[in-house]
């Protein structure tokens, strides 16, 4: 299958080891994934902050860049949750957008579904011997309805202990512009996230959004916590044989 | 003196003091937990009946909130029928005129009162103390906050942000000037705590002339008010004196009694976990020889009919104040519902107070901010009341208003970076030039970012260059 990659802005520029894991694993998967170089931001933030035309705008600019891609793979589960439910809000009935949506929308999948439900793998061949928490990010847990999938896919990587993270449901505190805007309380809540993460014994967080990990590794870090934060997507793209070369 | 939310700052300046107080952070933690874990037990045993119910409350709301004008004169000609009068009240003015009017004219100069929001929000308790008529809290919770002189923090559990060491403590101080005082060696077990609040409160049921309430539902086809609670100092209240008054917002209106059967379920394992709650009082106008003589019910508008022309906003007008929302809320959890600067606080309240109140001030303008958007109390509300999107979609209302200078200005910038692929590798390679050497803190608002967390590197390769680069390599 060939499949678009959208990367994000946010792993685009800081974090493009998520990206470049994404690629390993597809094509090692066997498929050959493209990535489509008009593509920026897919507008969340405008949104979330209350930016509506900017982030109709750049909707606009998404479905026009992923227009006809059999499948969009997303290394980001609110991104792919602002474009599968919150884009349809941003065009009106009938509009050019919402049309393009209701088509293409359907076809954009955080990478955790993508990996599950449309080529129907668990175990993607991964080695990573640590012992690992997951945090359920919001918009995976509760938009996309991720539910089982990333720990399938986790519980099946050789060599990895997957721990269990109390109070996993509730929210990080990050919200995107929400961590500066009620900065005290976003902290207080990541610091209460930090604590039970480092509480679990675990080496690494993962998740399936880096901006979360962001905040919560951010906060681990700060703490001296020794814990560290990878996306979930680099934990499935190691191989034993890289393990080996390291 | 009656106290008010009036003056309090902005959220997230009410939210610092909030987040630095232990010992509040400490009870809220303990009991939104507990309530928590109880609606989880309840709600989860119906399994798929309560997606049903959720559907079925959220149809009857949202279908009697279309038609409200007719439902409203519905239930105007059943109570009136019933023996009932009826009042309207187009805001809180004209709302605390109306029941102060009518208490006077009984000759009373005190007021037993049933838990109800909608007294609280128009600060009913301060007009009746100003016209000389003292105004008792009956409800546990409320009764503690009034004497207290502090503010309620939660719709359903207004004293949650209290432990019961600081509760005896208000009772020790204070009761005896309302009344029969707490006996001397009060413990802080809640039995005896309970057993103090019952001394204290029964010799003003046995009093009380005029009683004050609202109505969690009124049925139009009936005329039939009814309120909800656990302990049984409504029903006092409700039975017990001559003359009832009950201040009702146009939206707790429902078509038919059957409608009932859906709320019944959907309030007490929403709110307070419970299959059932202990007391459930219904009365339609008067009845000769049986509870009060005189009946009147004010119906309040005071800014719904304004929600109500608001097609995304009007959702927030289902809430049947079960205050799951503010339990399971991450934010309302740490700070409580004080820095919300209304009676209604938590996530609902951050979409109703800015809704009903206008938000012309920076308080009402703060507070559709005052989320994560993480979703939660959406999940858990009874009637389905999408909170996030009409949370995003005030936060449109602000941002399309006056100042926010810098965020526009920054807004505006992301977008012309975003507008283009070329200039967004343009600032991811200027970035990686200056690369992982970002300072431990960072200026202005970025500052609150690194005041408690420390920052990714910025990596010298943005995955756009390498993409490119892989591209030349391969090929």
């Amino acid at each position: 299958m060939r499949i678009a990659l959208f990367v994000t802005c946010v792993n685009d520029t800081l974090f493009p080891d998520t990206g470049r894991a994404v690629v390993r694993l597809l094509e090692r998967l066997g498929h050959e994934v493209v990535f489509p170089e008009n593509q920026t931001c897919c507008g969340q933030m405008h949104y979330n902050t209350g930016y509506r035309r900017p982030a109709a705008r750049l909707a606009v600019r998404f479905a026009r860049t992923f227009d006809g891609a059999d499948a969009v793979v997303v290394p980001s589960a609110s991104c792919a949750a602002m474009v599968r439910d919150n884009y349809p809000r941003l065009g009106a009935a009938g509009s050019r957008l919402s049309r393009k949506m209701a088509d293409l929308g359907p076809r954009v999948y955080d990478l955790t579904e993508f990996l599950v439900d449309v080529l129907g793998v668990t175990d993607v061949g991964a080695y990573f011997p640590h012992r690992v928490v997951y945090h359920p990010t919001c918009h995976g847990l509760r938009l996309l309805g991720l539910g089982e999938r990333p720990y399938q896919l986790l519980r099946a990587v050789r060599g990895l202990e997957l721990l269990e993270l109390p109070g996993a449901a509730e929210c990080c505190g990050f919200g995107g512009t929400f961590s500066v805007k009620n900065g005290d309380v976003s902290a207080a809540m990541g610091f209460d996230k930090a604590r039970h993460v480092a509480e679990t014994g675990a080496e690494v967080l993962c998740a399936v959004d880096n901006s979360c990990l962001m905040h919560i590794g951010g906060t681990l870090s700060r703490q001296r916590s020794g814990v560290r934060v990878t996306h979930i997507a680099e934990i499935l793209a190691s191989t034993e044989k890289e393990y080996a070369h390291a | 003196m009656s106290a008010t939310f009036l003056g309090l700052p902005p959220f997230p300046e009410a939210a610092r003091s909030a987040v630095g107080d232990s010992r509040t952070r400490h009870n809220l933690h303990k009991a939104t937990h507990t309530i928590r874990g109880k609606r989880d037990a309840v709600v989860g045993e119906l399994g798929d009946d309560w997606r049903r119910l959720r559907a079925e409350g959220e149809r009857i709301k949202t279908h009697t909130l279309r038609h409200l004008d007719h439902h409203l004169e519905r239930l105007e000609e059943s109570v009136h029928r019933a023996g009932g009068t009826v009042h309207w009240a187009a805001d809180a003015a004209e709302a605390n005129e109306i029941v102060t009017e009518l208490v006077r004219r009984t000759g009373e100069t005190e007021v037993v009162k049933v838990k109800s929001m909608a007294t609280q929000e128009i600060e009913l308790n301060g007009a009746l103390e100003a016209a000389g008529i003292t105004a008792y809290e009956t409800d546990l919770a409320e009764l503690i906050v009034q004497l207290g002189e502090d503010l309620p923090s939660h719709i359903l559990v207004p004293a949650i942000h209290l432990a019961r060491s600081q509760i005896r403590e208000i009772f020790l101080d204070r009761m005896s000037e309302w009344g029969v005082p707490a006996p001397p060696g009060l413990t802080d077990d809640p039995h005896a705590l309970a057993e103090a609040a019952r001394v204290h409160l029964r010799e003003l049921f046995l009093r009380a002339k005029v009683a004050v309430s609202g109505a969690n539902f009124a049925v139009a086809d009936s005329g039939t008010l009814v309120v909800l609670e656990s302990e049984g100092n409504g029903r006092m209240c409700l039975t017990l004196p001559e003359t009832l008054i009950s201040v009702v917002g146009i939206e707790k209106v429902v078509p038919t009694w059957s409608d009932l059967e859906v709320f019944m379920q959907l309030l007490p394992r929403s709110s307070t976990g419970e299959r059932m709650n202990p007391y459930t009082s219904t009365w339609s106008g008067v009845t000769p020889g049986d509870g009060p003589r005189d009946f009147h019910l004010v119906l309040l508008d005071n800014g719904r009919t304004d929600v109500l022309a608001d097609t995304v906003g009007r959702q927030a007008l289902r809430c049947i104040r079960c205050s799951a929302c503010l339990n399971i809320c991450p934010v309302y959890e740490r700070t409580g519902g004080h820095a919300y600067g209304s009676v209604y606080p938590g996530p609902i309240g951050a979409i109703l107070t800015p809704q009903l109140r206008g938000m012309s001030s920076e308080v009402d303008r703060a507070l559709p901010y005052a989320s994560s958007l993480c979703g939660a109390c959406y999940d858990v509300c009874p009637v389905a009341i999408d909170i996030p999107e009409v949370l995003v979609h005030l936060r449109e209302r602000v941002a399309e208003g006056p100042g926010h200078l810098g965020e526009k200005a920054v807004m505006a910038g992301a977008e012309a970076v975003f507008g283009s692929a070329g200039a967004l590798d343009a600032v991811q390679r200027a970035a990686g030039l200056v690369g992982g050497d970002l300072p431990r803190h960072l200026p202005g608002q970025a500052g609150k970012w690194t005041d408690t967390r420390d920052v990714p590197d910025v990596p010298a390769e943005s995955f756009r260059q390498w993409w490119k680069q892989r591209g030349k390599g391969q090929r």
